[in-house]
């Protein structure tokens, strides 16, 4: 079942130090990862409407400057999906269980 | 044996192992809880495959195979775009919105604002979008029966449509969340071990030198080295300026869809924790990805095994490049029984993708229609789990047939372009009003109907005006003339319009609520108050 919290207590959580800490971890690697990968993707799309030339260079045997760039948007997904979850159990998991207890502890 | 049969009964095999998981889920399934979210017990590896289940539709496995073996390269790009946007769903939405809501998209918008008028949006846009994905869906499930089983008549087509709708209405009002996951896990497994199979017997071909088979490709496409680079059908240099425009058009909407489509979101209300929510998009961030690095292979095997010719002779759109590949491969290394029992399984892969992706959308509308806007809207929330699940078991009949009734007529339009307009509506309503919601003190409720209406309508209305719609051989309605843009793909200016529509209301409005925000936003960080997991 859910448990109903008067909202005075969302407002003291909120305004915790360690919850703005909590908010910081968060949002300071997840908002310029975003921008960096939507960026990333946005550059390999622009340049396989407009610089053709250079995407079809060809680096070894029949592949070219496309494909690998193509590949390496795989190899980032993945990378920065692995390093999201590591940053997450280390940095983000121990404060979020922590504050949760606390609520927990206080509404008993 | 002829490898219709096969298929047919390879087919029949799943469809019947599935009805029974959904039976065996059906006993399991109780309160809404369980009918909405699979009561929140699945593991995140389980949920994780039913994502993959849920995203892998026909139109990615035939529909981007197709496209590498007719047009080479812009069949990868598209492919990059489903992918890439997972990391939107797992950095900004997946966690958040498994902590702060309950069974749709529309509670973790209707949390701190007006409920009815946000609920109201929410729902439409939900089944607006739900709609138009099932629309593709079917029809390509008439097409694709035609070509896999031999099927050409225009009754059989009909019938085969309703067959799906029907098969897809069983699984969602017997199963409901916990059916439908089942079924997305099965074929989930089906579609990567199949491709799996068909792309290691074309790697072996070429001696696993991805060289060699790329340069047998361009050759055999009739095209040389263009086939190996972008630009034969997206953004072609014969439609110069705006055709490349339109490529960034589709990037963006493709991008940022995913984490906007109603029955992804769904998805992460089914584990126990927003952790698991994280583990099961990690899984599903995998399964997409290599799936998508083997339709790379399977496509541009089809080319050099197969042929561009002989691939667009049986289907302009080449949506039987891979099973094709499959019935080629095998019969080179296996013989003529080794073709015909490697396509007739192909075919039954495809249609299994087919019927759970229907499935998974009937879900996530019917859903939305009974817990928005049934219970909150129409109700006002006076009613009881038991009538709620109800109203949803109805309009999982009521949207099934309406489905039905437009992909009938439907079959002989070009509606393959339902697919993106689905993706660049959910990323031009749905995912301003979203994170707006979990990152915006200020929000409100005028700021999150502006961001949905204002992203739908302006999508819809670019759409119809497009080539996509009129004024193009290749447009639903070829033989009229009303398109005044240029652009088949509305997102890159309906995302902008969805998220200053929703800037605009917001300011323009005074009310805003700062307790409930803070109440959203420790949830959403911390888990705390969050929905648990039901016992059985």
């Amino acid at each position: 079942m859910t448990v109903q919290h008067d909202s005075s207590v969302y407002e003291d959580i909120q305004s915790s130090a360690q919850f703005q800490e909590l908010r910081r971890r968060y949002r300071s690697w997840a908002f310029p990862m975003t921008v960096a990968f939507l960026a990333w993707y946005l550059l390999y799309v622009v340049l396989s409407g407009f610089a053709r030339g250079f995407m079809g260079t060809k680096l070894f045997g029949e592949i070219n400057v496309a494909l690998v760039f193509g590949v390496l948007q795989f190899v980032s997904t993945f990378l920065i999906a692995w390093a999201y979850s590591r940053h997450a159990a280390k940095k983000l998991d121990p404060l979020a269980d922590e504050l949760r207890g606390q609520v927990e502890e206080k509404s008993r | 044996m002829k490898h219709e049969t096969l298929a047919t009964i390879l087919f029949l095999v799943f469809v019947a192992g599935t009805l029974a998981i959904t039976f065996w889920a059906s006993r399991n399934t109780k309160t809404a809880t369980d009918f909405y979210a699979g009561g929140r017990s699945f593991s995140g590896v389980q949920n994780g495959l039913a994502i993959g289940g849920d995203y892998m539709s026909a139109a990615s496995f035939l529909g981007i195979a197709g496209i590498i073996a007719l047009s080479g390269y812009d069949g990868f790009l598209y492919s990059i775009g489903f992918l890439v946007a997972w990391l939107v769903a797992l950095l900004l939405v997946a966690e958040l919105m498994r902590n702060s809501g309950k069974f749709t998209m529309a509670d973790v918008l209707a949390f701190r604002m007006s409920p009815r008028p946000v609920r109201t949006a929410a729902g439409v846009s939900t089944i607006v979008v739900s709609i138009f994905y099932l629309l593709a869906q079917m029809v390509g499930a008439g097409a694709l029966v035609g070509l896999l089983l031999g099927i050409t008549s225009e009754s059989g087509k009909v019938w085969t449509i309703i067959a799906v709708g029907l098969l897809m209405v069983i699984y969602v009002v017997i199963g409901g969340m916990k059916g439908t996951t089942w079924v997305q896990i099965v074929k989930a497994v089906m579609l990567m071990t199949g491709a799996a199979l068909v792309t290691l017997l074309v790697l072996g071909k070429f001696g696993f030198n991805l060289s060699t088979l790329l340069g047998d490709a361009a050759a055999q496409s009739g095209k040389g080295d263009a086939f190996l680079n972008a630009g034969l059908k997206y953004g072609t240099e014969a439609q110069g300026i705006w055709g490349k425009i339109d490529l960034i058009s589709l990037g963006l909407a493709l991008v940022l869809g995913t984490a906007g489509l109603p029955h992804i979101l769904i998805r992460f209300y089914t584990v126990p924790t927003a952790k698991d929510a994280r583990k099961s998009v990690m899984w599903g961030i995998g399964i997409i990805g290599v799936f998508y690095l083997l339709t790379l292979v399977l496509g541009f095997g089809a080319a050099a095994v197969v042929g561009s010719e002989k691939i667009a002779a049986a289907n302009a759109a080449g949506n039987t490049a891979a099973p094709q590949l499959a019935e080629a491969i095998g019969a080179d290394i296996f013989g003529e029984v080794g073709g015909t029992i490697l396509l007739a399984v192909i075919a039954a892969v495809a249609f299994a993708t087919i019927l759970a992706v229907v499935a998974g959308l009937t879900l996530a509308s019917s859903s939305s229609f009974a817990h928005d806007l049934y219970a909150h809207v129409f109700k006002k929330g006076q009613v009881t789990d038991k009538e709620e699940v109800r109203v949803a078991r109805i309009a999982a009949f009521v949207i099934g047939a309406i489905a039905i009734a437009l992909a009938i007529p439907a079959q002989s339009l070009n509606v393959a372009f339902l697919v993106a307009l689905a993706f660049a509506v959910a990323a031009s309503g749905n995912l301003p009003a979203i994170l707006y919601s979990l990152f915006w003190k200020r929000f409100n409720t005028a700021g999150a109907v502006s961001a949905i209406y204002g992203g739908l309508i302006s999508a819809l209305v670019l759409v119809i005006f497009s080539p996509a719609v009129s004024g193009a051989k290749t447009a639903m309605f070829p033989d009229v003339d009303f398109h005044l843009i240029e652009l088949s793909n509305p997102g890159i200016f309906s995302i902008p319009i969805g998220f200053l529509c929703g800037y605009l209301g917001t300011i323009f409005s005074k009310e805003y609520n700062a307790s409930k925000y803070a109440e959203i936003e420790v949830r959403s960080l911390t888990g705390v108050g969050a929905e648990q997991a039901t016992e059985h």
